[in-house]
């Protein structure tokens, strides 16, 4: 059979390089495959992080040949084999050894979110049609490659004042769920940061859930922030509006 | 000797072992008791084992079929658990999950809708009415997702990438655990009034499993070195349905929803075996029966090209199955070139779910040691010899709930403790002995050897002579696994965290050896071809139990718990 040769970042934080492993393919295989053969059979302390090798966990995050994957789903036969196979960490994350990023700054604007509040009283019915947008965000597996290739947090290091588009995703399930009641439109401008946002892309591209995460999330939720901090005609509109809602 | 100071130390009421659902609910419940809570994990939060779980959440919440009831639920349950389940926790758990269900909802789940707004309900194997609630096929992450969300707005602390290593005892009391940081190799000692196991399951030992790396066992071990009784370590479930092409994705979980959904299953002839084995249920008879039928199919040469047996969805519009199955969707088409709207899969058998493990009491998710507690796939009980698709989910939250309940009540009234630094030393030493160590073996050898001897001899059906070679085997096993040597450093070194992940594999694996050995019958998912019948006389009436005495493990029988009258006629057959 065939081999591919792989060239892996082995390294820490301080100081790392390539180095070119030759692995023997197999129908079907994935390079997250190839790099549990390095573990298994060359280089047993290999750093990578991975759980559920279905696309499900979200945790095998890679650089392969410069493009920003979940190495469990990129398969093997759709990568040139003329030339080595590169496996990079995440860029945008500092390395703790090898393939393992420190993600922690993830959880951290996590936890700047206000959770789910339902309505007082609520009546718990919902219906489909209302729910498609918003089950589309909560398909998210929390893979950071959004993260990782936003030029906001890779180019300009900006992770102090921005979220991020997966917590723009996160933000956006919680406003567009039909049952919530609380507004997260000040934090979306102050803390998370979203006019950084130029909206060019690169998180939707990379989606391995093919979230449509500019023109659903990000796009509508600037919208209510323009609304809400920039156009006083509408807001007064708004609040007619929900006057006569409320009675 | 052994200096505490020298460690990093943390302190709470309540610590929980492992951040799937089950561990998360227990955290939540126990934050509300007012307890201050630790959760270990050795992934990150919410990679957990529960993010693949597929099809749904059982609960007779009764939106669609609205003939179900708790009774009915219960009776699938016992029945499908061939009546070696805990009846109290069969009863508990057809009970609370309609609540637990509408909690997640009201934590901000979103799950599938009927026309009426109410949650959607799917048909599932050995379920009589439409019962599981769902989203899509990504139920699982849906719910550690919310769960997640949940307990980190209340406040526990999560210690990520952390592995236990050893339960920390006073006496025979639990008082905490002692582990290592992934990420930097550097010892940790947890201090806790109680402990809960949410560890999940076994299933990383055999080399054709749906489960990822963590399933190792882990929480079953701790809690059997500590002393702690194991119960029905026998059976073991392997799921009729996972893929088996390519190589590097066999074993990946094809949910049984595709089933649910309308899936039929055929051989290489064409032909709807079901007909034969269960011709009232066909494709949704249980597990243990689906996974024996195609299992037998292949052994008889009617498999597929690559061993399998075909199940098919294609005859539903295409449409439909991309919003009712998307993962299993693109699951095919991108890691096997397959696409199930147009043509069928290649599916057969791969080992999914544990239904043995830490015995505990079924009000209160208690072991056998005081301050330990265990719920989810790392306890046994609900499930008996065979689960039912879509009850482990509610398990995880019903006895996840229980279990926070119990272990904060516990250590509110809990006595000072003593740790005991000789156990700390002893488990440093053990720990990095494989670095000591000039010449050795690679852990990931032994590791697949070990599951070659699992598949081989400890698989769907087994013998005598098959289960005593294995324990041969494992006994060899067990050698070469204490001279493992491991290279490099002890910053983020999978190599030397797989070391102590074989301690493990190799004590629950030799923990269904030897139940599976003394089980002279078949029943639910333990299937013996020298014993192919129930013996309802004998092992209809008594459990097997694993404890630790010494450095051996001794096997004994408990008897099983009748089913009281009143529940008695629920689970009677119809004649």
């Amino acid at each position: 059979m065939a081999d591919a040769i792989l060239e892996v970042f082995r390294g820490n934080q301080e100081t790392g390089s390539a180095k070119q492993y030759t692995v023997p393919i197999a129908p079907g295989m994935v390079v997250l495959d190839a790099l549990h053969y390095i573990q298994g059979h060359l280089e047993p302390d290999l750093a990578v992080r991975w759980n559920c090798k279905a696309g499900k966990c979200g945790s095998c995050s890679a650089e392969v040949n410069g493009r920003p994957r979940l190495t469990c789903k990129t398969r093997m036969d759709s990568l040139p084999t003329d030339k080595p196979i590169t496996v990079y960490p995440m860029k945008s994350f500092p390395v703790i050894k090898d393939l393992v990023t420190d993600v922690s700054w993830n959880y951290r604007v996590n936890k700047k979110i206000p959770p789910f509040t339902p309505k007082p009283n609520t009546d718990w019915k919902m219906y489909q049609e209302d729910m498609d947008r918003v089950q589309e965000f909560r398909k998210c597996i929390e893979c950071f490659l959004c993260q990782n290739v936003c030029h906001v947090v890779r180019d300009h290091h900006m992770k102090e004042q921005f979220g991020g588009p997966r917590f723009f995703v996160r933000v956006a399930s919680l406003e567009m769920h039909p049952l919530d009641n609380v507004s997260r439109v000040k934090l979306l401008k102050n803390e998370l940061g979203i006019g950084y946002c130029n909206i060019t892309k690169c998180c939707t591209e990379v989606c391995p859930e093919e979230i449509h995460i500019t023109d659903n999330a990000i796009i509508p939720l600037k919208e209510r922030v323009v609304d809400e901090y920039y156009d006083p005609i509408l807001k007064l509109v708004r609040k007619i509006r929900s006057a006569f809602k409320s009675d | 000797m052994t200096n505490p100071a020298k460690y990093e130390t943390h302190e709470h009421d309540v610590l929980i072992i492992g951040a799937g659902g089950a561990g998360l609910r227990a955290a939540i419940e126990a934050l509300a008791a007012g307890a201050h809570v630790a959760v270990v994990s050795k992934s990150l939060l919410g990679k957990a084992h529960t993010v693949m779980a597929e099809g749904g959440i059982a609960a007779a919440m009764a939106n669609v079929d609205k003939a179900d009831s708790w009774r009915t639920h219960f009776r699938d349950t016992m029945r499908g658990g061939k009546m070696m389940n805990n009846w109290r926790m069969a009863q508990l758990h057809a009970q609370e999950s309609p609540d637990r269900v509408r909690e997640l909802e009201q934590w901000g789940a979103l799950f599938d809708r009927t026309s009426d707004g109410d949650i959607l309900q799917r048909a599932f194997g050995g379920h009589t009415f439409k019962r599981l609630c769902h989203v899509g096929d990504r139920t699982g992450l849906e719910m550690i997702r919310t769960l997640q969300d949940r307990g980190v707005q209340m406040g526990f602390d999560v210690f990520m990438e952390c592995t236990v290593i050893c339960l920390l005892t006073d006496g025979n009391r639990v008082v905490g655990a002692f582990g290592y940081w992934r990420e930097q190799g550097r010892f940790v000692v947890l201090k806790a009034k109680s402990v809960v196991i949410a560890t999940g399951g076994i299933g990383k030992a055999w080399p054709i499993t749906s489960n990822s790396w963590e399933c190792t066992g882990d929480g079953m071990a701790l809690a059997y070195e500590a002393g702690a009784d194991l119960l029905d370590m026998e059976f073991v479930q392997f799921h009729p349905t996972g893929m088996v092409w390519p190589p590097g994705v066999q074993g990946l979980l094809v949910t049984e929803a595709v089933r649910g959904e309308g899936g039929i299953l055929r051989n290489k002839n064409g032909e709807r075996f079901m007909e034969k084995y269960d011709p009232k249920r066909m494709e949704l008879s249980t597990r243990d029966l689906v996974a024996r039928s195609i299992y037998t199919e292949v052994k008889e040469g009617r498999g597929t090209e690559h061993g399998g047996a075909y199940l098919d969805i294609s005859h539903k519009p295409a449409e439909y199955v991309k919003k009712k199955l998307p993962s299993m969707y693109h699951q095919f088409k991108e890691l096997a070139d397959v696409d199930i709207t147009k043509g069928p899969m290649e599916v057969g058998p791969t080992c999914h779910y544990m239904m043995g493990g830490i015995r505990v009491e079924a009000e209160t998710a208690a072991s056998s040691l005081p301050g330990l507690f265990a719920a989810g796939e790392a306890a046994a009980g609900l499930h008996g010899a065979n689960r039912l698709g879509g009850n482990s989910l509610s398990d995880l939250v019903v006895f996840g709930r229980r279990a926070g309940q119990a272990a904060a009540a516990f250590a509110a009234k809990a006595s000072p403790s003593t740790i005991n630094n000789a156990q700390i030393a002893e488990a440093e030493r053990a720990m990095l002995a494989p670095f000591d160590r000039g010449e050795g073996e690679n852990p990931y050898s032994v590791h697949r050897d070990l599951q070659k001897v699992m598949q081989n001899l400890v698989g769907i059906f087994r013998t005598a002579d098959d289960l005593s070679n294995a324990l041969g085997e494992l006994e060899k096993l067990k050698q070469r696994a204490a001279r493992v040597r491991v290279e490099g450093s002890r910053l983020f070194n999978p190599g030397w965290h797989l070391s102590r992940d074989l301690q493990c594999m190799l004590t629950v694996s030799e923990a269904v050896a030897r139940s599976a050995q003394a089980r002279k019958e078949s029943r639910g998912a333990h299937s013996r071809i020298d014993y192919p019948k129930l013996d309802d006389q004998l092992w209809g009436k008594q459990h097997n139990v694993i404890t630790r005495e010494g450095d051996s493990m001794k096997l004994t029988q408990v008897p099983v718990d009748p089913v009281p009258d009143g529940l008695k006629e629920l689970v009677a057959e119809e004649k």
